[in-house]
Formats: structure tokens, C-alpha cells, sequence
């Protein structure tokens, strides 16, 4: 086995034990991401320089007996949705193209704090709208174990740099499944954490009540690894829960007693791949074998999940995103132009007025418009109650929904998308189709409740199969528990795609 | 009162700047008067990725004048986004409060020191938080140039408040304001300076005009960028004269005309048309995600309330029922402000006469301190070197008009009263050498007798005269006791 | 619910979006067929249900009043796309 297909934990070992230093790890996956990142585009940079220089340092201070942290040594890819202080960070967008922070997100400093080696910056869908990497402003990203295929997204290059053994551990964010459907797609492990367990100060905001960090790995314990040090309380975050994160990487190979699963038999109803339907079914089989009871529990308004969600989301990023303007950063139009344009339509627009439209028009890609425009819609005079009022109430019963069903059960078990990996291109035209790619993954974020995906078969074609828990609310430590006793009694997790 | 044919309705939205020393949802310092762009972080930039924090002080300044107003404080508020596009406005959206406000339904009583208006008592609809915008600074001369963007001023804390239609003049709605900015200066929640633009309003302003059939209205205008008491006066005086005027040439009638925006243009002395937007302001009101509400208990309440201290109204009533000011002097004294209520109790206290302490205040301590132009904190005389002034008065050891000399040494030397009247030689008379010199004056003075013992009191004037040529410091009252005494004895 | 050309449109310069013709009918008809889909939401009572804005129940997330420095002016307006030594330019907002 090579250097890089090892897990993040097995490296940790070899680092903490002197057998390997970072510089030596840094460069192989420096030297993999040169061979392989050209077919999969998972980088947006690569931050080659930086992470040398921060591997030798990191090794410095341990070859001297200095205090090292957590992760100290291991590389790590972030998703370009994450402030960097004095690096571009572009959330994928035209709009941020020269955007370069003067501040860390809080999960940055929390990585560097750890001595994670920081190895470069993933493709994502524009402003984490998407869910296939198609959308990125750049480049799209191609899933690993088929190249004509899309990886998933919004975290396609997040989920597709592990996959491909570019990094051994990533950082994306899920607002609708975007850690956990690249996942399942790319045959990795994501978790999205409960709302308010990761600090969001630095996140570049997309849905603010929705959007979460998450790690990305190729095992549970690898997530459980990153999670420890991402977690906890920020007070720059009024949303971040004040409470300790517990030490993940400790209890995570102490095997759950008791454990009872529910099942939602409408999860496989029309509309999902068979062959999806039979890995997850075997999967549940699996738990039962070691121990678990399964319980059929209802979920009566997972249904209506998806059309909650673009309501609620696209409402949030029409505010969010209105910063956005051409005025302190980012993105502006030609102020000739904007002129120009005024003369030749005669509008009596105002040339500030026009200047915005025209920047917004040119710095932001169609789905990104698009959602805009649907979110000003909604919360628009006359709409509002009818569309993001309604939506906030269905939402509460969501949330009821899973109160319900976690007063019967530990977790929720069953798919994380009804179908593997589409061709790139295959639902561009059809906002709706792929929308509905959210069906199972929404209502985790929608509820703010934790859910993880890990790998649970492959399709006839090679394609990853991923397996979705979810847990009630700071119950992370149960889910990676849950988690890591599939993954000690199966071997998906160690299977790689074929890519030269 | 006025013989204007309609009667003015005017509600006004006041923008108290409250006094933190940071701002409503970052550290930034909220300092006045610094270079442009000098107090920003990535969070009043409207960074990507940044989050608001509330701050803490800002709320509880927020519910300190909320309760002063005599408003309810809801035990939940929450956050919302008033989404709109303005370049001084990094976020793209305002962060204030919509349907959820931190207080609401209450009052500020109103009167007229000049008996320009009745008494009355003005409505308060609500009082919330949000946050200030940047300023916009435009090259008038060369219209086409760039305008300029300064950020130190976005987020800054305000409480909007917002009175119910109820003022019925433009005295009343600057009496208003007058009162809301005297309020917080007593409550120290805000610095209150208008020309720094810490408080400032806005009015809703329409004319209710009876005709042959029935009372009309006419359509809302709202005056905006009215920044001294005197531009509020003078800005709904305009208006409303102005709406009278369209209303006679046009019929227009409210519900007929969309509500209008006009900026009020002090160097011009009118409201002028603020362009109509292109198109009408929706604002998309949602709850803001970044902030969690703030839930209040009745103790927290009760300790805020308990912080208030005396306002201006109670404190009018007390110098008035306890200290025997006449109201126009408590008035004065009020609304001088809370510095110079203290100054007025401590000389009363110290001088044991109320009535000479409230006489004194208003008469020589505000002149020194109009003409000065300063405050009571800058006057020389304190009030315990004043309060022993005020006892030689009382004691007869000096007359008044002895009394205003020896103050106005006092005020130049800085030395205390009694050594101010030994410099001068104006000591007190010995009280038998008093009596001798009536004594003798009525000796000398036959007719002066004469003239009393026929009942002509008066008379005696002739002998505090003479009195005074002997020896200048003798109290003249005194004087005439002691004469008449002697007089009517003989 | 319908949803014309003409809405769209309105909504575009509430959003600050601008689009041509090609555009507007596109995106006029991916709204429609949007909308359609959520409007699924109308199947459901709701008349008791309390709205849920955030995914938790936290309150009273309050700061000190306490300074902390401010970013150098040099590093607010780095990403400016027009400035000048101390502030942020932009077309001008006056006679608006
Ligand atoms: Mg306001
Ligand atoms: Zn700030």
C-alpha cells in the first residue's frame, strides 16, 4: 500500500513515531495531486510553497520535543468557501475571483492551531449552490471512479481529492447534502455535523440556518480525527452551541450496545436506483448481524424535504449574497460599460443602480441568478407568506418528524441519493432534477440534525454506494461509533478507483 | 392656538445613537471624528463569512430608555433583515427589528414653557435596535464625480423610536425631540449631539383640513434629514404649508398619492423631492439567521429599571412640591439638565433656603452660564462656595444687590464669599453701633418723625439713605427696622 | 400560482440582476416550473404550527462592550475595486 492510500490515522502514527515526516507525506500527496488532479480537477490551487514550509516547520518542533498539535503534520484540503487570511478564496465564483480575506474562518485557525499542513484550496459549486461540481466558475470536478461522471457537489472537489487519494483528510460544508452526496458518490465518509457544532465565522454564507462544516475522509475514524478538531464553541458565531466537543477520536472504535435503527420505508419508494435499494438493504442487515435492532418508523414529511429547502434556502442567499455589489470587494463591472449601456437603452436608471446589475449579472453563474431571483421572489410583498412562512412551519414539522422518530430510535438508517453518479451535463437543463438529487439529505440541515455517509456498496458499473445515519441533535459521537462498527466489518472503505 | 384652516398630524421616528463604546455587532470602536475607514473589521465591512455578534450594552442601553418612556419590554426579541442596495450599506441589507420589537406601546409627556401649546402626551408606538449605515460623501460641484464611502460610522448602535401621530405643531414635534434629548441626557444612554448626527428624526407629517363636506386628509409625506431642533420646526412649518398649498391646487386627497419622501434643506429652507426609487421599497423583512433572540427575564428588567434614576418630569414635580419653585423655574432648572438639578439641591441644602437657591440659579448662575457660554461643570463657583453666600443673605449680613458685587468678585477671584466681603470692606455693621447711628439719624431728622408717627412709613427711606452715606455697610433693611423701632418707641 | 415575464423582471431589479430577453424567457420558465414544485407545501395545514427560523433554540448570544482592534485602512479597502487613499468610490449616489 502506498504512502497516500493509507488512512490519516495510520499516518498520524507514523508521524507522531518519527517513522515518517510531514515533508515526506506533503510531498507525496503534492507529487499524487501533479499525477491525477489534471483528470479530476479537484484543486482549485494547490498550495505547494506554503505547505513545504509548513511541514518542515511542523517537523522541526517535533524532531525538537516542542508541542505539536492534534493533527500535527497530516495535509489537509480545504474547500475554497473557507477565509483565508491573505490567501484568494473564491467560493468558486467570478464574483470573489480576487478576493483575498484579511481574516481566518474560525476553523482555519482551529486547523492551523492543530498544525494541520494546509495543501490547497477544492473546487466547489459557485457560492455551494449545486450538486456537481458543474457550477464552479473555474473548472467542473469529475468523479474519480468515472471520469465522465459528476463527483457530486456542492464539496465535489472536497469529496473527490480523498477519493483519488489527493489528501487524506478534507473540509467541506453541507447545506442541503453537500458534504454527504459528494460522499456517497465519490465512495468516501462526510459527515455534516448539528447545526451550531462547527463554528461558521469565515464559512462564506450560502443559507445561514442550513449551512454547516464538515470533514471529509476516506474512514470513520479519519472523520471522527478531523471533527474533533473542528468542532467547539466560537463566540464570533451566535449560532455555535456553547458546549464542549467531545474527544471523537477516543470512543470511536467503542462498538454501540442496544443499538436500535429506524428505517423509513418510504426511502424506497419510486424513484430510487434498485441497486442503491439492495446495498443500503444489505447494509441494515449488516447492523442487524452485529446487534442492532432495525425499527420501520414514519417520517410523513421527508416528502416534502426538497420544496421546503428551496424555499428556505434560496430566500437566505438572496440576502446573503446582496453584498455582493461591485462596491468594497469582489467582482465590478466596467464603469465605461455601465455608461455606455445607459446611453444606448435610454433607461433612466441611475448609473449606481445600473452598475449593480450589470456586476451581479456578469460575477454570478445562472444557478446562482437563478436562486437569487427565486429567493427574492418569495420573500417579496404578497409572497412571503405564502412561500417562506409556510416553508418555515413545514419545517418545524420536519423537525418534529425527527424528535418523533428519535424518541423511538438512536439513528435513522438508509440511502443518501437515489442514484449513483450521473453523467456531467446529464440534469443541467433541469433545475428540478437536480434539485430533487437533495431528496434525502435536505431534511438533516432543514431539522439541524447530524448525519454522515460512508461507503456501503458499488453499482454493477464501479460506482460508490453511500450509506446515510442520522442522529439526533450533538449526538455526532453515537454516529461516528455507529459508523466505524459498519465500517470495521466491511471493506468499501478500502477499495480505490482506477485512475493513472 | 393657530389660525392656519387644518390642523397638523405629525408622528416622528427619532434615531438615538446609544453610547457604547463598540458597535451593535462587532468591536469596532463607535469614536466620532476619525479618519475615514479607520473603524472597520471584517464584520462591519460585510465581509464574506462574517457573523454578527449582539452586543450587550447596546440591548440593555436599548431597554434603559425603552423603560424610561414608560414602554413594555417583551420578554422575547428577535433580529430581521431589511434588505436593501445602498453603497453605504456593506451587507446589502440593514439589520433591525420588524414584527418583534424590544419594547413597545409608550409615552413622553410634553409641555410648553412658553404656553405655546397645550400639555400633552405623545403616544409611543415602539423603540428598537439596529444598526447605522456609512456615510455617503458627494462631490456637489462636479455632479458626475465618484462618490466617497466611509464605513466608520456602519453598525454603530441605534434605537429608533417611534411616536404614534400624535402632534398637532411644529412646536409641539421640536418640544418633543426637546424632551426626548433632555430624557436621555438624564438617562446617559446617548451623547445626544445633533450636529454629530447621535440623534436624529425623521417626520411623517400630513394635514387634516376640514371642508364643506367633512374633514380630508392629505396625502403622508416623510421629512427626512432633519438634524436641530430648529430644522424640525421649521421643516414640518414648510411642509405643512406647502401640502396646503398642492392640496388647493390639486384636490389630492390620502390614498390618492403614494406616501412621498422629501429631504428637508436647511441651507434652502425646504423639503425637496427625494427622487421616487425605481421601484417602491420592498424590503423583504426575514429573520436574520446570524443572530439568535434575546430573551429577558422580569428580574433583569426590574434590575434596568431599577438603574433609571430621576427624570425630568418627577424631578420637575419635586422642586416644585418640595422646593417651592415656581414650575417656569423647575422647568428651567430641568431642563438645564441633570448637572445643574445637582448644583441647584446641593446650594439648597447647604444654604438652608430653597426658594433663594432656585432665585439664584436661574437668575445669576444661567446668566453667567449663557453668557459664558458653558456648562455648570465649567462655572467657577461651586455650590457650597455659593450656598455661603446665599447664608450671608439670609443671616442680613449682606443685602442682595451687596450680595451680586461679592458674586461677581467671586467669580473672578475664585476666593470664597467671606473673603470677598472682607476685601471689600463690606463686614457687617456692629449691632450697637448700628443703633447708635439710627439713634442719632432720628435725632437729626425731626420731620422723618413727624411724618411716621403720622403714619407715613414710608418716610423712613430718607434715614437708610443718610444711613448708607455714614457708613456704606450697613444692610439696609436693618436700617429701617431699627429706625422704626427707635421711632416708634419715642 | 402564476408567474409572468413582467414579474420576473420586477423581481430582477429588486435582486439587481439584469438579463436579456433569451434570459428572462428562460429563467421566467425555470421559475414557473420551481414554483410549481414547492407549491406542494399548499397540500399541508399548517394553521398551528409555529414557524422555525433557526435549526435550534439558542438565545442571548451577547458580547462585551469591550475595543478590539480595527483592520488597518490599507487592508479594508485592499479589495476595493475602486478607491482612493482613504474611501471606497462608487458612481455617484447623489440626485438618487
Ligand atoms: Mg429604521
Ligand atoms: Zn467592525
Amino acid at each position: 500500500m502506498s504512502l497516500t492510500q493509507k488512512s490519516a490515522t495510520e499516518q498520524l502514527a507514523l508521524l507522531q513515531s518519527g517513522e515518517l515526516t510531514s515533508v515526506e507525506l506533503t510531498q507525496a500527496y503534492l507529487d499524487r495531486i501533479q499525477a491525477v488532479d489534471s483528470s479530476v480537477g479537484a484543486f482549485l490551487r494547490i498550495e505547494t510553497e506554503s505547505a513545504l514550509a509548513q511541514a518542515a516547520g511542523i517537523d522541526a518542533r517535533r524532531a525538537a520535543g516542542q508541542p505539536v498539535g492534534k493533527l500535527a503534520g497530516l495535509p489537509v484540503a480545504i474547500k475554497d468557501i473557507l477565509c483565508t487570511k491573505d490567501t484568494p478564496t473564491t467560493c468558486g465564483s467570478k464574483m470573489l475571483e480576487n478576493f483575498v480575506p484579511p481574516y481566518n474562518a474560525t476553523v482555519v485557525e482551529k486547523l492551523l492551531a492543530a498544525d494541520a499542513v494546509i495543501l490547497g484550496r477544492t473546487n466547489m459549486d459557485e457560492f455551494a449552490m449545486g450538486s456537481s461540481t458543474e457550477n464552479s466558475a473555474y473548472h467542473p470536478t469529475k468523479n474519480p471512479w468515472d471520469t465522465t461522471r459528476i463527483p457530486g457537489g456542492s464539496s465535489g472537489g472536497a469529496a473527490a481529492c480523498i477519493s483519488a487519494d489527493m489528501a487524506p483528510l478534507s473540509v467541506g460544508t453541507d447545506t442541503g447534502g453537500s458534504i454527504r452526496q459528494p460522499a456517497a458518490l465519490c465512495g468516501c465518509v462526510g459527515l455534516k455535523p448539528t447545526y451550531g457544532r462547527v463554528s461558521r465565522y469565515g464559512l462564506i454564507a450560502f443559507a445561514s440556518s442550513l449551512d454547516q462544516i464538515g470533514p471529509l475522509a476516506r474512514t470513520v475514524e479519519d472523520a471522527a480525527l478531523l471533527l474533533e478538531v473542528l468542532a467547539g464553541h466560537d463566540p464570533l458565531d451566535s449560532t455555535s452551541v456553547n458546549a464542549p466537543a467531545p474527544a471523537y477520536s477516543e470512543t470511536v472504535n467503542q462498538p454501540l450496545e442496544n443499538l436500535t435503527l429506524g428505517v423509513v420505508d418510504h426511502h424506497f419508494g419510486e424513484g430510487i436506483d434498485p441497486e442503491i435499494v439492495s446495498a443500503v438493504q444489505k447494509a441494515i442487515e449488516v447492523y442487524e448481524s452485529l446487534g442492532a435492532t432495525i425499527k420501520h418508523i414514519e417520517m410523513p414529511h421527508a416528502d416534502y424535504g426538497v420544496a421546503t429547502y428551496y424555499i428556505i434556502a434560496p430566500c437566505e442567499a438572496s440576502s446573503n449574497l446582496a453584498r455582493y455589489d461591485g462596491v468594497h470587494y469582489g467582482y465590478r463591472a466596467d464603469q465605461a460599460e455601465v455608461m455606455a449601456e445607459l446611453a444606448e437603452d435610454g433607461s433612466d436608471e441611475g448609473p449606481l443602480v445600473r452598475m449593480y446589475r450589470k456586476t451581479r449579472s456578469e460575477g454570478f453563474g445562472p444557478e446562482v441568478q437563478r436562486r437569487i431571483m427565486l429567493g427574492t421572489y418569495a420573500l417579496s410583498e404578497g409572497y412571503y407568506d405564502a412561500f417562506y412562512l409556510k416553508a418555515l412551519k413545514v419545517r418545524r414539522l420536519i423537525r418534529q418528524d425527527y424528535d418523533n422518530a428519535f424518541a423511538e430510535v438512536d439513528m435513522i438508517i438508509g440511502p443518501v441519493t437515489s442514484n449513483p453518479a450521473f453523467a456531467q451535463g446529464e440534469k443541467n437543463s433541469d433545475p428540478m432534477a437536480m434539485y430533487l438529487e437533495d431528496l434525502y439529505t435536505v431534511t438533516a440541515n432543514l431539522a439541524g440534525v447530524a448525519g454522515i455517509s460512508l461507503p456501503c456498496g458499488f453499482t454493477e458499473n464501479g460506482l460508490p454506494i453511500g450509506l446515510q445515519l442520522q442522529a439526533a441533535p450533538f449526538e455526532e459521537e453515537k454516529l461516528l461509533r455507529a459508523a466505524q462498527m459498519f465500517q470495521t466489518a466491511t471493506d468499501f472503505h478500502t477499495r480505490r478507483p482506477e485512475l493513472s | 392656538m393657530s389660525d392656519a384652516p387644518y390642523e397638523i398630524v405629525i408622528g416622528l421616528e427619532a434615531h438615538v445613537q446609544l453610547k457604547t463604546q463598540t458597535k451593535l455587532f462587532c468591536r469596532c470602536s463607535t469614536e466620532f471624528g476619525n479618519p475615514p475607514n479607520t473603524q472597520t473589521c471584517p464584520v462591519c465591512l460585510g465581509m464574506p463569512g462574517s457573523l454578527p455578534v449582539m452586543n450587550k450594552k447596546a440591548y440593555f442601553l436599548g431597554m434603559k430608555t425603552a423603560l424610561a418612556l414608560n414602554c413594555g419590554i417583551p420578554k422575547f426579541t428577535k433580529w430581521d433583515r431589511k434588505n436593501y442596495f445602498y453603497p453605504d450599506l456593506p451587507k446589502g441589507y440593514q439589520t433591525s427589528q420588524f414584527d418583534l420589537p424590544m419594547s413597545e406601546e409608550g409615552y413622553l409627556d410634553i409641555k410648553s414653557l412658553k404656553d405655546e401649546f397645550e400639555p400633552r402626551r405623545v403616544r409611543i408606538i415602539r423603540a428598537h435596535l439596529e444598526e447605522d449605515a456609512g456615510k455617503s460623501m458627494h462631490d456637489e460641484a462636479s455632479g458626475k464625480a465618484d462618490s466617497r464611502i466611509d464605513l466608520n460610522r456602519t453598525g454603530t448602535p441605534l434605537l429608533e423610536i417611534v411616536s404614534y401621530p400624535d402632534m398637532r405643531s411644529a412646536a409641539e414635534a421640536k418640544t418633543y425631540m426637546q424632551e426626548l434629548r433632555l430624557l436621555l441626557t438624564y438617562l446617559d444612554v446617548s451623547d445626544c449631539n445633533m450636529q454629530e448626527g447621535s440623534l436624529r428624526c425623521d417626520a411623517n407629517v400630513n394635514l387634516h383640513i376640514p371642508t364643506e363636506n367633512g374633514t380630508i386628509a392629505t396625502p403622508i409625506v416623510e421629512i427626512k434629514n432633519m438634524n436641530s431642533f430648529r430644522s424640525v420646526e421649521r421643516g414640518i412649518a414648510y411642509e405643512a404649508k406647502r401640502q396646503y398649498d398642492v392640496w388647493q391646487e390639486t384636490g389630492k386627497v390620502l390614498g390618492e398619492l403614494p406616501k412621498q419622501t422629501r429631504g428637508w434643506d436647511d441651507s434652502a429652507q425646504v423639503t425637496r423631492s427625494q427622487r421616487e426609487k425605481e421601484e417602491s421599497a420592498d424590503y423583504r423583512y426575514f429573520p436574520c439567521p446570524d443572530l439568535v433572540p434575546v430573551v429577558v427575564t422580569d428580574e433583569q428588567i426590574e434590575a434596568v429599571r431599577s438603574e433609571i434614576g430621576e427624570l425630568p418630569a418627577t424631578l420637575r414635580e419635586r422642586l416644585t412640591s418640595d422646593f417651592g419653585l415656581t414650575s417656569y423655574t423647575a422647568d428651567v432648572v430641568v431642563n438645564q439638565g441633570r448637572e445643574l438639578v445637582d448644583y441647584f439641591l446641593e446650594l439648597a441644602a447647604a444654604s438652608g433656603d430653597n426658594k433663594l437657591a432656585g432665585n439664584w440659579v436661574q437668575g445669576e448662575v444661567l446668566r453667567i452660564l449663557n453668557d459664558q457660554e458653558i456648562t455648570i461643570d465649567q462655572f467657577r463657583i461651586s455650590a457650597g462656595q455659593l450656598a455661603e453666600l446665599l447664608q450671608l443673605i439670609t443671616s442680613g449680613d449682606l443685602d442682595s444687590s451687596k450680595a451680586k458685587d461679592v458674586f461677581a468678585v467671586m467669580l473672578d477671584s475664585g476666593k470664597s464669599a467671606a473673603e470677598v466681603v472682607q476685601d471689600l470692606g463690606i463686614e457687617k455693621v456692629d449691632e450697637s453701633a448700628l443703633e447708635d447711628l439710627c439713634r442719632l439719624l432720628v435725632e437729626r431728622n425731626q420731620r422723618v418723625v413727624d411724618d411716621v408717627k403720622s403714619g407715613n412709613q414710608k418716610a423712613v427711606g430718607a434715614l437708610i439713605g443718610q444711613a448708607k452715606k455714614e457708613n456704606p455697610n450697613v444692610n439696609p433693611g436693618q436700617v429701617r427696622q431699627i429706625c422704626l423701632e427707635i421711632i416708634n418707641n419715642l | 400560482m402564476s408567474l409572468t415575464r413582467q414579474d420576473v423582471e420586477k423581481v430582477a431589479l429588486l435582486a439587481r440582476l439584469k438579463f436579456d430577453d433569451d434570459q428572462l424567457d428562460k429563467m421566467t420558465s425555470h421559475m414557473v416550473q420551481i414554483i410549481q414544485y414547492v407549491d406542494k407545501l399548499s397540500e399541508l395545514n399548517t394553521d398551528d404550527v409555529e414557524p422555525m427560523a433557526h435549526a435550534l433554540d439558542i438565545n442571548n448570544a451577547l458580547a462585551e462592550d469591550e475595543p478590539r482592534p480595527s483592520l488597518p485602512r490599507e487592508e479594508a479597502l485592499r479589495n476595493a475595486p475602486k478607491r482612493d487613499d482613504e474611501c471606497f468610490l462608487v458612481p455617484a449616489v447623489l440626485g438618487e
